[in-house]
């Protein structure tokens, strides 16, 4: 007998309990709640809360790349009008927190490591002045002794193995190799990214005596507790943070940054509450970077097109000493066959904002490379790319021999063929001509690792018959709000308008928080154990067992018992209870992942080489569908992602001094609508009892893992030009393109 | 630094401020006005969440200091409708369609439509879609956004 509320998730809880409820709202495609807000500019995002006598802090940031600040000129700024506060305390952050770090991230802003980098918060009665005193503010520096390279080749760079993640090795891959009947051997460069959410980060410090409230744009507010407490060294029960409404997050916010803490400071000194905004510029210079990658894979295939070896090597980047690696190989471990395998990251130890996590971090960049390569490989085989991909997936995760939860791969290849009209296809590029433009189709798989993170949520069913679920769990645009009132709804029988949901405070019960798609999954694990609860004690109100009570629109029955209204049953009660989940034998026992695959129609202009995408489709499987328009808004989203990094996204930095160069969002081309054609999203309904109570999986960065493959395949496809450079520039390929006067070649 | 008087009509109420002449409409909207509809995403023209309506049409405020707007008509996000519980038609699409995520570019995109959806003669689909080629959004897809504009459209004809 499975113990439905054990708090470890230690088996599959195959009992599939959400499709047993009758109250019809689980997976329903439900607007979300709190939409009628924010289209009414009524959402109160992190910088808009009126906290009387609040004044304004604004970053100085370091104009040397790598140094140590030997003075700063606090009485010149404090000589000016409205200047309140210099603040340069050896608590200031220098790095952000990588996700769920729950500690402090590197402190002593006044040791510089890279160009940009916060040295001081200068705090005025309002923004101008406060902005003003920090151009003007002088800051004296000192050479670093022995600096670090900026450029992640340079000839003199650190490299290390990473202590985040260890090599696969199987077999003998150099054999392999040689043995093979087709091979490729090919290096992928891949740029830094952005996350580029639309909010950018802002504070609002205020103390009440030993305690700190903060309102905040942060993603996991009860790892940040704890980061914000470690950096001013108090107890994290001295720490709120309020964040109901978060614009966009996309891994940014996963951990406390320099704003939270400079403003936290700040606020101590002045003895009044500080509201520090980051300027868009500052963003992108000093929160987070996605590290670019250079990948080389290799592929060898028997004559049947199976695989029989496998590499995947990727350099990568960060400052010394962090821990994060861009785990660019997460998804080649479980996703193809070949033994024979080596799959690597090592990092590049350079000057450049701390790298961490942005939307999707591994698969993002690294299915993209692997499925270019992949339609290499198809090329020289011989075969159409998506049968070699249908060959090619094992029984179980080669080397270690783990069993996969549940895989919708085929059926993802399969029916987005059919739905796009893959058909259609020309085997060999260079082939469809619409005018001035070479037209082309691409395929990729898109695979993302699952992830369960602890998590707790409470759950009031009130004495007048209707809900509250509470939870410190974020909604940064993914629809938790909707998702987890759902649950709740569906399982204690109650119609949306009768659920209501309280999130994004840390004195709430900790949720996942948002990151890693695991909050929906783990968060709502948590809810709908304690809707169990709530609902076996109503059964035992009612003495029935709890697999007989029937709960609809507001109403309790079992058996042949005639409805009987919820207010009536508890009788002037609140039902409360705290529903607990942590990941358990179940993590380790199965590969979870969700997959999909996505089309790709491009034309490439024959005479400048530009590049559009024409169409796209994406068809997903990731367990059940808990709300069909917030989960295919996610996809879409995650698409759209992959049209940025195959076309236009990348961070440049300048190799001489390490500046980032494009720091703003004209000069760092996120797509807008015109750079985006009609998409198709198809989710696929399955049941995934491995991977969550819910049997769900996550979906928030499924779609852009492996999109931009699917682009770069459509590309050679349409006029035989491989680039093996991301992004997809016209420079790189209008040199190699055919006679732009050939209509086919 | 010196401050100006400024006044201006802000959906429909007279409001006016002292106002140094380097706070820009935005930030005059936002942090003297309390009105925080429009949202600070790049701070210079190029996302387009701060759009607001300037004698009915659309605006950057970012991009315009708050004295600017003496003598003037400014409407917000925040004067399309009576609140969340009455939305203005655009807003309601906004809502039915998906075309919000994290919503801080929202009210951007909504000014803009709202400024396209008034003037004469009407724009086509093809004209509002370029229109909000200006408008970022990190979240969506933008699908949901020209579900809007395909709706709208519709009911005109």
């Amino acid at each position: 007998m499975h113990l439905p509320l054990s708090e470890m998730y230690n088996e599959p809880d195959d009992r599939n309990v959400l499709d047993r409820m009758r109250q019809g709202v689980i997976g329903q495609p439900l607007d979300r709640p709190e939409g009628a807000l924010k289209v009414s500019g009524q959402a109160t995002y992190a910088a808009e809360w009126r906290i009387d006598g609040c004044v304004e802090g604004v970053l100085v940031l370091a104009e040397i790349a790598q140094g140590q600040v030997t003075a700063i000129d606090r009485d010149a700024a404090l000589a000016r009008d409205g200047v309140l506060a210099v603040i340069a305390d050896p608590a200031m952050t220098r790095r952000s927190a990588q996700g769920m770090a729950a500690k402090a991230p590197q402190q002593d802003a006044a040791k510089v490591e890279y160009f940009g980098q916060p040295v001081a918060l200068v705090v005025a009665r309002t923004f101008e002045q406060a902005r003003d005193a920090a151009v003007a503010l002088r800051v004296d520096y000192a050479d670093a002794a022995e600096p670090v390279p900026f450029d992640p080749h340079a000839p003199d760079v650190k490299v290390e193995a990473p202590s985040s993640s260890k090599p696969v090795e199987g077999g003998d891959l150099d054999q392999a190799m040689r043995d093979a009947a087709f091979s490729v051997d090919v290096e992928y460069d891949t740029p830094g990214h952005a996350s580029a959410a639309m909010e950018p980060h802002a504070t609002i410090a205020q103390w009440q005596g030993d305690s700190l409230i903060l309102h905040g744009s942060y993603q996991m507010l009860a790892y940040n507790v704890k980061e914000i407490a470690d950096c001013l060294g108090i107890s994290p029960d001295k720490v709120r943070i309020i964040a109901p409404y978060v614009g966009g997050g996309f891994g940014s916010k996963l951990g406390i940054t320099h704003e939270a803490v400079a403003a936290a400071l700040a606020a101590r000194e002045l003895g009044r509450p500080v509201r520090v905004v980051m300027s868009r510029q500052q963003v992108f210079q000093t929160v987070m970077r996605r590290s670019e990658t250079r990948q080389r894979v290799r592929l060898a295939a028997d004559a049947g097109g199976r695989l029989i070896g496998l590499g995947h090597e990727a350099l990568v980047s960060n400052l010394p000493g962090e821990k994060f690696a861009e785990p660019v190989t997460q998804a080649t471990e479980f996703l193809y066959g070949g033994e024979n395998r080596l799959l690597k990251v090592e990092v590049a130890r350079i000057s450049r904002l701390t790298a961490g996590s942005v939307r999707a971090p591994g698969e993002a960049v690294g299915m993209q490379v692997l499925e270019a390569a992949m339609d290499e490989l198809a090329e020289k085989i011989g075969i159409d790319p998506i049968e070699l991909r249908k060959r090619n997936l094992p029984a179980t995760v080669p080397v270690q021999g783990t069993p996969y939860s549940s895989r919708m791969l085929t059926q993802a290849l399969e029916q987005g063929a059919q739905a796009f009209g893959w058909s259609a296809r020309q085997d060999r590029p260079c082939q469809t001509r619409d005018g001035d433009w070479w037209v082309g189709m691409g395929v990729a798989s898109a695979a993302r690792v699952n992830m369960m993170v602890p998590a707790q949520a409470r759950v009031t069913l009130r004495a007048d018959g209707s809900a509250l679920v509470e939870t410190d769990q974020t909604d940064i645009g993914t629809g938790s709000y909707a998702i987890l009132g759902q649950i709740a709804g569906e399982m204690l029988g109650l119609p949306m308008a009768r659920v209501d949901v309280k999130l994004g405070d840390s004195a709430l019960p900790p949720g996942a928080g948002s990151g890693g798609s695991f909050g929906a999954i783990s968060t709502g694990s948590a809810v709908l154990y304690a809707c169990e609860e709530i609902r076996k004690r109503l059964a035992k109100i009612l003495g029935c067992a709890a697999e007989e009570l029937v709960l609809k629109d507001g109403t309790a029955s079992h058996g042949d018992a005639a409805p009987r209204p919820l207010r009536d049953v508890l009788g002037g009660e609140d039902l409360t209870t705290t529903g607990k989940i942590k990941p358990g034998k179940t993590a380790k026992a199965f590969s979870q992942a969700s997959y999909g695959a996505f089309f790709a129609e491009v034309g490439v202009h024959a005479f400048t080489g530009e590049v559009r995408v024409r169409r796209m489709t994406g068809v997903f499987g990731f367990g059940r569908v808990l709300n069909a328009k917030t989960a295919r808004s996610q996809c879409l989203g995650g698409m759209v992602w992959g049209i940025g990094s195959a076309l236009t996204e990348e961070l440049a930095f300048d190799t001489r001094d390490g500046h980032l160069v494009n720091h703003d969002l004209a000069e760092y081309h996120v797509p807008v609508h015109a750079d985006v054609p009609a998409i198709e999203v198809i989710l696929l309904e399955e049941r995934d009892a491995a991977a969550s109570p819910l049997q769900a999986k996550g979906v928030g960065e499924l779609g852009i893992c492996g999109a931009a493959g699917a682009i770069a395949n459509a590309v050679y496809n349409a006029c035989g030009v491989r680039v093996r450079s991301f992004p997809l520039t016209l420079d790189k390929i209008v040199p190699s393109l055919p006679d732009p006067f050939a209509q086919t070649l | 630094m010196s401050l100006h008087f400024v006044e201006f009509e802000l959906n429909g109420c007279q409001i006016d401020g002292m106002v140094e002449a380097r706070r820009t409409l935005l930030d005059f909207l936002r942090c003297d006005v309390g009105c925080t509809g429009p949202h600070a995403g790049c701070e210079h023209g190029v996302c387009g969440a701060c759009t607001v309506l300037v004698e009915g049409q659309a605006v950057r405020s970012c991009l315009m200091l708050a004295v600017q707007a003496n003598g003037k008509t400014v409407e917000t996000v925040e004067g399309l409708s009576g609140g969340p519980k009455e939305l203005h038609p655009i807003q309601q699409l906004f809502r039915e369609e998906f075309a919000l995520q994290c919503g801080f570019c929202t009210p951007g995109f909504l000014m803009t439509l709202v400024a396209l959806d008034r003037s004469e003669p009407r724009p086509n689909a093809a004209e509002m879609r370029e229109a909000l080629s200006g408008h970022l959004c990190r979240c969506t897809g933008y699908q949901g956004v020209l579900r809007v504009i395909d709706r709208l459209t519709e009911d005109r004809k």
